[in-house]
């Protein structure tokens, strides 16, 4: 089986960013990159997977700049096969990525794509369920747990009430949730031999996808800031103030 | 043209998000029509029938339903999709998993978690957690949405629409439902609830919850969690607040041996009143706490519960 695993360079979920003061976006200038946390579980899915003797290569693919090349490299580290850039200095949409990961899984013909519920920037939470219906494959999101069944894999997903179990076709689309695993930590030695390992440059040209932008982003602004609060000496002062001051019990 | 709202149910009760996500449907134009599909849910859509501002309602009553899986839901709403410029629904784990199938479908773009509406084609949304605000503004002639329930208002329940039963349309066959694991709570739920008492990885083990359970119970509230405290298994992965889990805006919000990160603050800095209980004055957490206690949980905790019993409840 082979799986594929998009993953996405994005400003470290440490960093605290700042808006641009002309309100045309975040100020990226000399912030720490890394990979999307939930790409992260994704690759470590994927890899464990293979070490488990049940896939047999990991693709992984990455559609940014030429820096997403570092990203790709951490997940080779982590012990993905090969990569792929698709290399573009545009901001991409959900919709325009998951056509070019739609031609990127024509090209590659995994089994499984395995994806990150959520990229921590854009917050959209759309790519993986967008490229299961551009593929007419099903989809398991948020998913906590994946175990394969003869032909069909059992997804166990994080629900708001608590957990869900859903039996899926193959090929299918998983996207990663928190609880799916830990990711490792690359090794000296697997750091080492990741920058062997072959990483094809593409650009969006080759998958003769559609993905010009179509939303336009009128502004970002600051959210409103919470004025500063007191602190409180005792409990029987934050009783006291909760229920004569703020009037909330 | 219209706005289709697909509803938000356990088959039995329309949820409070939809009520919610309803008032935003009704500023996203033409007419609003509310779409439930599910099994035996004849009754949620006789109570979206009466949410208002809503026109029509549309009743999609067969068992491939029950569950919202994303490929029959979709299946269901492309094949609605004509007459529509807008498609959307809650911000829920559900809306959230057929939401983009149903947009890309119909080849146009999903705004995630619409904050607000500042007319039929331009909304506010949330990204980097919350730490900055996007306003962007979508022209073309289809648009799907999901709504952050907790930034709008509930839409009274004034109205008498009418409930048209449609038949259901093939589904896709690819997934199936075997099981779940809901849990169990007598409390309100999590992201509806007036008061929020979570707990952090201060809490040690979940055998420390009750003592948060105890405080709840006297206020009436939901009990919540860090990610530190669901990865640690404390508590059941429903109980998340964050970024990544749920996002929660009631009227007091009480942080337990939560440090606040910008991750969890992502779901709770929206709540009218945030107390934090926190043995280290540095925390990040009360750099937003209206009003910050500076204690060893495992004393404020009880004696809290006992102030609280002093003034009646
Ligand atoms: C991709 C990603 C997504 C994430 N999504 C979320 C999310 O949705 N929600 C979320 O919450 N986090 C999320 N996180 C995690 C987040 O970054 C923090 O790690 C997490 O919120 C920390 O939880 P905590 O505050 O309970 O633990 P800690 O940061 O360890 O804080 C524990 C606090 O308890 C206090 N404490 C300890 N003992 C006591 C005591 N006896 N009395 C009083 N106080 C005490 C300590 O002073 C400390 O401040 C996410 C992280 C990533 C990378
Ligand atoms: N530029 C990108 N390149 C490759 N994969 C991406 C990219 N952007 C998003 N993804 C994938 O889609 C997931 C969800 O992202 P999003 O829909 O933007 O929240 C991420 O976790 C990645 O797996």
């Amino acid at each position: 089986m082979k799986i594929l695993v998009p993953v996405k360079r994005v400003v470290d979920y440490n960093v605290k960013i700042r808006v641009k003061p002309d309100q045309t976006g975040v100020d990226l200038a000399n912030v720490k990159m890394s990979m999307n946390p939930f790409c992260e579980i994704a690759i470590e899915e994927a890899v464990r997977l293979q070490e488990a003797g049940t896939a047999t290569e990991v693709v992984v693919v990455s559609v940014g700049p030429t820096q997403a090349q570092e990203t790709i490299r951490t997940a080779l580290a982590m012990g993905a096969d090969r990569g792929i850039l698709v290399q573009t200095d545009d901001e991409m949409e959900p919709l325009g990525l998951a056509k070019i990961l739609k031609g990127v899984v024509e090209e590659e013909k995994p089994d499984m794509v395995i994806l990150g519920k959520q990229a921590i920037d854009g917050d959209n939470n759309q790519t993986g369920q967008m490229l299961a219906a551009l593929l007419g494959w099903s989809q398991g999101t948020f998913a906590s747990e994946i175990s394969l069944d003869g032909d069909s894999l059992n997804v166990t997903r994080e629900i708001d009430g608590g957990l869900q179990t859903i039996k899926l076709a193959m090929p299918a689309i998983v996207t990663a949730d928190l609880r799916l695993n830990e990711p490792r930590y690359a090794s000296l030695p697997n750091i080492m031999k990741a920058k062997k390992k072959p990483i094809d440059e593409k650009t969006v040209a080759d998958y003769s996808a559609d993905a010009a932008p179509r939303l336009e982003i009128v502004k970002v602004t600051e959210p409103p800031v919470r004025e500063a609060g007191i602190v409180v000496e005792s409990v029987n002062e934050l009783v006291d103030k909760l229920k004569n001051e703020a009037g909330v019990i | 043209m219209n706005t289709l709202l697909i509803a938000e149910h356990n088959n039995q009760n329309l949820s409070e998000s939809t009520v919610k996500s309803a008032t935003a449907a009704a500023q996203m134009g033409g007419e609003l029509h509310v779409l439930v599909a599910g099994a035996g849910c004849a009754g949620v859509a006789d109570e979206a029938a009466k949410l208002d501002g809503v026109a029509k309602v549309l009743l999609a009553d067969d068992a491939q339903y029950e569950k919202h899986l994303a490929e029959p839901m979709s299946a269901l709403v492309v094949g609605l999709a004509d007459g529509y410029a807008t498609i959307a629904t809650p911000a829920s784990t559900n809306g959230k998993n057929f939401m983009p199938r149903i947009a890309a479908l119909l080849d146009c773009s999903q705004i995630s978690d619409v904050t607000a509406v500042l007319d039929a084609n331009t909304f506010e949304r949330p990204i980097y957690a919350g730490n900055a605000i996007q306003t962007v503004r979508v022209s073309e002639a289809k648009k799907a949405v999901t709504i952050r329930p907790t930034a709008f208002a509930a839409a009274a329940l004034t109205g008498s629409a009418g409930v048209d039963a449609i038949g259901a349309s093939d589904n896709p066959g690819v997934s199936e439902f075997v099981s779940e694991e809901l849990t169990k709570s007598d409390r309100p739920e999590l992201t509806g609830a007036k008061v929020v008492v979570s707990g952090g990885r201060g809490m040690q083990s979940g055998e420390n919850f009750p003592m948060l359970e105890k405080i709840a119970d006297k206020l009436g509230a939901a009990v919540g969690a860090s990610r530190a405290a669901v990865d640690a298994g404390f508590v059941p992965n429903d109980y998340q607040v964050g970024q990544t889990g749920k996002v929660v805006a009631p009227e007091l919000y009480i942080a337990v041996g939560i440090s606040g990160a910008i991750q969890h603050l992502a779901g709770m800095k929206d709540s009218k009143v945030i107390v934090a209980i926190n043995k280290d004055e540095e925390a990040p957490i009360f750099q937003v706490a209206d009003y910050g206690l500076v204690a060893d949980l495992f004393t404020a905790v009880p004696e809290l519960e006992e102030e609280l019993g002093k003034v009646g409840l």
